[in-house]
């Protein structure tokens, strides 16, 4: 339950982190929080030849909000994000899910973009950014691009990214005026990884799930308004779609009584919540 | 850029309960095993070692963290507070968290008990009057396998109420 042996370097800029990446490739990795990758490294899941340390690095530390959305860079704590989410009628998906990642003590350390770097499919924060259909911004050495949070996740704790790309930033669409937004989660314990997790955005013309815990990746779905005649059917669907498996935290059959369920709770309470 | 390699020792200092205290880490050394193996601070007590247990919960900068899922390296000129640093006067008399603990068995083998108290430390200076939900939102944090939990909330409950008054006297 240590790590294996690893250089570290404490990047002081962007630039710094990039030479890094680019000249260490996947030997490589970012480390900002650690809450996620500092469990692999001590149960040697993880093995990078380098860490490349990103919390000094202060260009990437901010939150920017403008028309387009909620920028949360890199070295953003998830506990520096729910405190602002409080405090600003933006991301009030964000405010109701946020609670639900892991623990105080360990919200007080974890990056929003470390989690969403990290890709575990039962995971809140992935998921809010595809629900919301927000993007990353990816920069290597030589070329900076933006992709969609839908074409980000791509297998369990697999994605898009580069091995020398860094993330950025995330960015999180603003709430839309007239539109409604919860999130849900079914665990064994508080703070522990959801068995099934739902995110919803209710707006005028219909409704957008996001479901997490039971595919591979997060995923969302458009379905109908809950009193549409054809809205159980469509529900039931997006649940048998997931491929629910059995593991020993739930059966499959469970899981998808689950997305039932809690899917029609989530989506009925973003119906209220609409402003 | 400092780059630290993997085989050697580095200098890391911090702060400690207030003490300015330096040693040596290498990359890879845990912030809970710094603390314990290189400083000789054992009131740290390390469980999981995944952030799962709590046991090892410390104030890095005032705020409640794992040591086990911070590096040493990390934390060099950070604020690191323990349960070492609980006792008003070294080690001679309980603190006031620690004596509501003892009053009201909010511990039996112990092993849990530092993390939560600095878990506590940490919420009761933010959110002083933090409610009794809170509270137990906050502790769900932690993994006791003696008390069942109840008398850690009353324990936490009344040294909250302790603080409130110590406050209002001060």
């Amino acid at each position: 339950m240590k790590p294996a042996p690893f250089d570290y370097v404490r990047a002081e800029s962007r630039e710094e982190v990039l030479a890094q990446l680019h000249e260490h490739g996947d030997q490589a990795r970012i480390i900002a929080g650690g809450q996620s990758l500092v469990p692999m490294l001590n149960m040697r899941l993880a093995k990078p030849g380098v860490l490349v340390d990103v919390m000094q690095v202060a260009s990437l530390s901010g939150i920017e909000a403008s028309d387009a959305g909620i920028r949360v860079g890199a070295g953003v704590r998830q506990a520096t994000l729910l405190d602002w989410a409080g405090r600003d009628p933006r991301l009030p998906l964000l405010v109701k899910a946020l609670p639900w990642v892991g623990h105080t003590q360990t919200r007080n350390r974890g990056t929003v973009v470390g989690s969403i770097a990290h890709a575990d499919p039962s995971a809140e924060q992935p998921l809010c950014l595809l629900t919301l259909g927000g993007s990353l911004q990816l920069r290597h050495r030589k070329k900076a691009r933006s992709i969609p949070a839908a074409e980000f996740f791509v297998g369990m704790m697999a994605t898009a990214r580069g091995d020398t790309e860094l993330i950025e930033s995330v960015t999180f669409p603003a709430a839309q005026p007239g539109a409604g937004y919860a999130f849900g989660e079914v665990a064994r314990r508080h703070g522990d990884f959801a068995i099934v997790a739902c995110a919803a955005v209710a707006t005028g013309e219909g409704i957008r799930l996001g479901v997490g815990g039971v595919a591979d990746i997060p995923t969302v779905r458009e379905l109908p308004l809950p009193g549409a005649s054809d809205f159980d059917d469509a529900l039931n669907q997006y649940a048998w779609d997931l491929d629910a498996r059995d593991d020993l935290h739930a059966s499959a059959r469970y899981r998808r009584e689950l997305v039932r369920r809690l899917g029609r709770e989530t989506i009925e309470e973003a119906l209220r919540c609409r402003n | 850029m400092p780059k630290l390699s993997a085989h050697l020792r580095h200098p890391v200092a911090l702060t400690l309960n207030g003490r300015k205290v330096e040693g040596l880490a290498e990359p890879r050394t845990l912030l809970s095993d710094f603390l314990r193996h290189e400083l000789g601070a054992t009131g740290t007590h390390v469980g999981c070692e995944h952030g799962v247990c709590g046991a090892c919960t410390v104030l890095i900068d005032g705020v409640p963290a794992r040591a086990c899922l911070a590096l040493a390296v990390q934390s060099d000129g950070a604020q690191v507070e323990t349960v070492e640093g609980l006792s008003p006067d070294g080690g001679h008399t309980l603190g006031v968290l620690q004596e509501s603990f003892r009053q009201h068995h909010g511990l039996q083998c112990g092993f849990c008990t530092p993390g939560i108290l600095m878990s506590l430390e940490g919420f009761l200076r933010a959110q002083p009057d933090a409610s009794e939900q809170a509270l137990k939102d906050m502790l769900s944090g932690h993994l006791c396998r003696c008390t069942g939990y109840v008398t850690i909330i009353k324990a936490a409950l009344h040294a909250q109420q302790r603080l409130k008054e110590e406050r209002a006297h001060a």
